[in-house]
């Protein structure tokens, strides 16, 4: 492989999408409003046409004629490279929009950092994704706002998630080697340097949401590298049941 | 999708509002293939004819998300997936604009939904059968969603003006459905030996619960019931299941698949494919409730709408807050 850090880099992103999306499918039907079921799909469509692009682009630098299928369904458990945060269960509707806002408001200003990826590629795949993460967060974040801020209940469960959610966000900011390369050479984007600014966004919502910002907690992280929860292995009985049971199959 | 013609009985007789003035000038109306809107003058029974309806389709489009809801987080591919996604997206987007639609006739759209929950407002019993195999999703694309087009094609000039402007979008994107779950059979009958057998397997089970989706045998002609008068109902359901039996037997014969019907026959002197009899004592089992998944659907469904209670109430609450912080004090 001739850019075989691209390659981890993009299956990274390819993963976080994937698994995301899937977590959101799972509400697909069952969602508070039918305006609210509409909403979520549109999420979980968004990030695994996300995904796609990724595994894709992802295949095409591997250079052995895999395509985005193989990359996505036919794996081990720890060759999924997405963080923890997205693996959790969704909770209930309270946990779901807050991860969706707290992973959403990083992601949208990482597409926009990748906006100037030296890969054209990359650069076009974040022109695309960063419409859509400006959407997610919007609704996301009205969201925020109007449970934190609205009864007793929904501002405790709000409250509760935020609490919960808050341990898997260090793991977002991590870089290795792999990408250090790529940030030297202009392809990847160092998350370090949007940190602040989603960290002050978070903040002003909370604010706005009346929900408190509790950051003193242990992090935990190792989705990247492949250590991950419990939880992934259910993902993956769905997930790789039908093309595992029939391989090598058409669909 | 579609709730299937349940064959309530329109009121045969006039009643007093339709001979009054003003009930003669909406038959005339109607009789000029013009529309009848919210606002304008309609009897009674007309009121309530389509309240029924389109409620009942309405419900048919939420609970209908469920067997493929269940089947996202396993489509075989990503574009299988996105797709499945997509339809399921549609079909909540049709049970807006019917609601919608539904509520111009002055129920709201919570009313509704407590009929459905708590009440005994039906939906179209194809959904209280099982979604078993990915051949499934391909199955009730093609005959769920095709029976769908064939009822509601004919919905889109119905004399009522918003539930025809609904039906227009709404037949669109079945008619996308369809196609998109033909092309799922059609890959697994030109897959594998086990893939086709999961198509065949498939329509064995779905054929004449799909035939059923059109209701019990009403003859031909139509004359006489008011829906028909009303241009609410255009075509009696056994025309509209032949319509569909003839569309469909070529489109599986091509793809080699068999029609589980032993006395299937193409009759040469009506051009109509002659079919078997269908098991209305399992239909209307299914109607009363004894299906094999009507109490997980109404289940999955209470479940959803009672957890969502807390962010419905929270949304109100809020709103109620913003609206008091906007509305000036009262000079003291």
């Amino acid at each position: 492989m001739t850019n075989e850090n691209l390659y981890k880099y993009l299956i990274r992103m390819a993963d976080n999408s994937l698994i995301f999306g899937h977590r959101i499918s799972e509400w697909t039907g069952k969602c508070p409003t039918l305006e609210e079921d509409i909403a979520l799909s549109n999420f979980a469509l968004d990030f695994v046409g996300q995904s796609r692009s990724l595994y894709t682009y992802a295949a095409a630098i591997e250079g052995k004629g895999r395509d985005e299928d193989q990359l996505a369904y036919v794996k081990l458990l720890h060759d999924y490279k997405n963080i923890l945060l997205l693996e959790q269960p969704n909770g209930d509707f309270g946990y779901t929009i807050m991860r969706a806002f707290i992973y959403s408001t990083f992601m949208h200003k990482f597409w926009l950092k990748m906006l100037n990826s030296k890969d054209e590629t990359l650069a076009a795949i974040a022109a695309k994704s960063e419409k859509e993460a400006a959407y997610h967060v919007r609704h996301s974040a009205e969201w925020v706002i109007r449970l934190g801020d609205g009864t007793q209940e929904s501002h405790n469960r709000m409250q509760t998630a935020a609490d919960e959610i808050w341990r898997f966000t260090a793991e977002m900011f991590e870089t290795d080697e792999i990408e250090m390369a790529l940030i030297a050479d202009g392809v990847a984007i160092d998350p370090k340097e949007i940190q602040d600014e989603w960290l002050s966004y978070i903040q002003e919502i909370f604010e706005m949401a009346t929900l408190t910002l509790n950051q003193d907690v242990f992090m935990q992280t190792g989705g990247r590298s492949g250590q991950h929860s419990e939880y992934l292995g259910y993902i993956l009985c769905e997930l790789q049941w039908v093309q595992l049971t029939y391989p090598n199959s058409k669909w | 999708m579609y709730t299937q013609a349940l064959n309530k009985k329109s009121p045969k007789a006039a009643a007093k509002d339709e001979l009054g003035p003003e009930g003669i000038k909406f038959q005339k109306k109607i009789d000029a293939d013009l529309k009848i809107e919210p606002y304008d003058f309609m009897p009674a029974a007309y009121r309530k004819t389509l309240q029924r309806q389109i409620s009942q389709h309405a419900h048919s489009e939420i609970v209908g998300a469920l067997p493929e809801g269940n089947w996202v987080t396993r489509a075989p591919t990503l574009k299988r997936k996105a797709a499945l996604l997509a339809k399921i997206q549609d079909e909540s987007g049709h049970a807006l604009y019917l609601y919608s639609a539904a509520e111009t006739l002055g129920m709201s759209r919570e009313e509704h939904t407590d009929q459905l929950l708590y009440g005994t407002a039906k939906y179209s019993s194809i959904f209280n059968y099982p979604a078993l195999t990915w051949g499934d999703m391909g199955t009730i694309g093609w005959l769920v969603d095709g029976a769908a087009i064939m009822n509601q094609i004919p919905l889109c000039r119905c004399s009522y003006g918003p539930y025809a402007r609904a039906m227009v979008r709404v037949c669109k994107e079945e008619s996308f459905h369809q196609r998109q779950g033909y092309d799922i059979v059609n890959i697994l009958c030109n897959g594998s030996k086990a893939q086709f057998e999961m198509a065949q397997e498939s329509l064995n089970r779905f054929w004449w619960p799909a035939l059923m989706m059109f209701g019990p045998s009403d003859g031909e002609d139509l004359s006489g019931d008011k829906s028909n008068i009303w241009k609410i109902k255009r075509f009696s359901n056994d025309v509209l299941r032949q319509r569909f039996v003839n569309a469909t037997v070529p489109q599986a014969h091509f793809l080699g698949l068999e029609i589980p019907d032993a006395v299937l026959k193409f009759n040469e002197e009506t051009g109509n494919w002659d079919f078997g009899e269908m098991n209305w004592s399992e239909f209307f089992d299914v109607i009363k409730g004894n299906g094999k998944c009507n109490k997980e659907r109404m289940s999955v469904r209470v479940q959803a709408y009672e957890d969502g209670a807390w962010v419905r109430e929270a949304t109100n609450v809020w709103a109620k807050k913003q609206a008091d912080l906007e509305t000036p004090q009262a000079a003291e």
